[in-house]
């Protein structure tokens, strides 16, 4: 792999720019495999490439239903922060933070990591009294969380409808300044460019349709581009995390559902910050291009259609108007959705499966693009050494029957929670 | 959006149901703690049909059973229950 940085570019430029190479070599699947990775996501990636930079496998594969990161990856809102209430969350995702803020640097690929602050909005004293609540659990931890006052949230957002009157009068905010969003194609890219140059096969247009078992050990997968040996294998399909499991019989504590997103027409700078809050579910953020990109609640009910319901797209663009009435303004030019990874409590697993030689790495609701090189860390540990990250290790499957969940928003056995 | 035919009520927006759980994941007093911890927690998940209990929470606020697939988002049967 050549190594990309600004005199390569200026020596290409005497030789108009003809030096460059695919990113990673297209793979053709070989007999066999220590361990092969299902699913070409960012987590996915990242787990291979961590299997061969800390691990020293070299005999790894990824294989791709589609293309690699047009799943989740190349849908989501690309919000990345650190700062959950729960301890083992937010340890874990402080983890990966501190790993996004050396990634570029990391992978040799610009990721565009962009960290901008991630602000929750407080609209009454029970939002800024859980705000509060939450930083602290936060400074507990060394990790950053600053309450704002409400004129230091006018000040950072001037946008925002700060009269008494509004639809949802704004107290103060919580913000976590290294926090931020980053480019997520690139983040795909990058982990399968290093794990590349690592040896790592990267194999699309390969769907694992079923898996070899013996003795009760798993001895590879079956694909629709034939059967791969393996090893090991490592579920890592985000929201087809059910259906991939069930193929091996085995049933999770997960149900797919549909999360959508949208973005508005490019306009000049106008919201340099993430917004979030408290009480609503709305998220909005000005991507590199201009457009203001907006999430919101997932569809609620069991679905893998990867198309979402208009009343949802309603809701958050309402909310998002009522916070900051000038995108009232602005057209809606692309909405799309995702399925993701419902889990009963909210939070990932990172686990062996009740199947020798199986894992899983799923769960991630709609959170899981901040833990991307965090989750990858963490899964090629537990892949290569059978023990689970410290970090993760609170993180695994049996947690529901030990009544260990870890439930951020308190809401029980309900595949609903953020 | 789904248009769900409510047995009572007749076709409505599908806004103005809530889905509950599936057919399947209903824990009953005679469970063992073991099956009912596997009954609450774990899912087919199917990418397919599934038969699921909804509520008509806007509407006549009765429970439904509602035969669905999750990839078409079809609807093969909504029955009282
Ligand atoms: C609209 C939306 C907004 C979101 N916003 C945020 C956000 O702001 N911040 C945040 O942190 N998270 C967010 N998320 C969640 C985040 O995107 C996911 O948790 C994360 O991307 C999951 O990562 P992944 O790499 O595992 O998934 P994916 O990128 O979905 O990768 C899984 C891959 O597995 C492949 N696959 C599936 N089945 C098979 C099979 N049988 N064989 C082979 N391959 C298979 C799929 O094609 C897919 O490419 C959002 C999600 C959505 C949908
Ligand atoms: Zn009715």
């Amino acid at each position: 792999m050549s190594r990309y940085s600004a005199l390569a570019l200026l020596r290409g430029a005497l030789t108009g720019q003809r030096h460059w190479q695919p990113a990673w070599r297209d793979a053709v699947p070989k007999k066999s495999y220590d361990v092969v990775i299902i699913g070409g996501g960012g987590h996915g990636l990242a787990t291979a490439y961590y299997l061969a930079r800390h691990h020293g496998l070299r005999n790894i594969a990824v294989v791709e239903k589609s293309w690699i990161g047009g799943g989740n990856t190349g849908r989501n809102t690309t919000i990345v922060r650190s700062n959950y209430r729960q301890a083992p969350l937010h340890n874990f995702f402080e983890m990966a933070l501190k790993l996004w803020e050396g990634m570029s640097d990391d992978l040799n690929f610009n990721v565009m990591f962009s960290p901008r602050g991630a602000l929750f909005l407080g609209h009454s004293d029970s939002d800024m009294r859980q705000l509060a609540e939450r930083g602290d659990a936060l400074a507990c931890d060394g990790i950053d969380a600053e309450l704002l006052s409400r004129d230091q949230v006018a000040k950072l957002v001037p946008l925002l409808d700060m009269a008494d009157t509004a639809r949802f009068p704004i107290q103060g905010g919580m913000i976590q300044r290294r926090g931020g969003t980053a480019r997520h194609d690139a983040v795909a890219w990058g982990y399968a460019r290093a794990a590349d140059a690592l040896g790592v096969d990267i194999i699309q247009n390969c769907e694992v349709t079923g898996f070899s078992m013996a003795g009760g050990r798993v001895t590879g997968v079956e694909t629709t581009r034939g059967p791969i040996g393996a090893d090991k294998v490592g579920i890592c399909v985000a929201g087809n995390s059910g259906h991939v499991a069930g193929l091996a019989g085995i049933r999770l504590p997960i149900e797919a559902q549909t999360l959508q997103a949208f973005v508005t027409e490019p306009v000049k700078p106008m919201i340099d910050t993430v917004i979030m809050s408290q009480s609503l579910h709305c998220y909005i953020s000005q991507s590199d291009k201009g457009g203001i990109v907006l999430g919101g609640d997932p569809d609620q009910f069991p679905s893998y259609a990867q198309r979402g319901l208009a009343p949802r797209l309603e809701k958050t663009a309402a909310e998002a108007i009522a916070l900051v009435p000038a995108l009232s303004r602005l057209r809606m030019v692309r909405c799309w959705s995702g399925t993701t990874d419902m889990s009963f409590d909210g939070s990932p697993i990172i686990s062996a499966l009740p199947v020798d030689g199986l894992y899983l790495n799923g769960g991630w609701c709609y959170g899981g693009f901040k833990a991307t090189p965090g989750s990858g860390l963490a899964y090629a540990q537990l892949l290569a050494t059978g023990v689970p990250h410290p970090l993760a290790a609170g993180f695994g499957l049996d947690r529901f029957a030990r009544g260990a969940t870890i439930d951020e928003a308190g809401v029980g056995p309900w595949p609903q929670a953020r | 959006m789904l248009r769900i035919d409510c047995p009572h009520c007749g076709p409505r927006a599908q806004v103005e149901f809530t889905y509950e759980r599936t057919r399947d994941s209903i824990v009953t007093l005679a469970m063992t703690p073991n099956e009912a911890m596997n009954t609450l927690y774990s899912r087919a998940n199917p990418r397919g049909w599934d038969e699921e209990l909804w509520r008509h929470s806007y509407g006549c606020r009765q429970w439904l059973l509602i035969r669905r697939h999750r990839t078409t988002h079809a609807i093969d049967s909504v029955t009282p229950c």
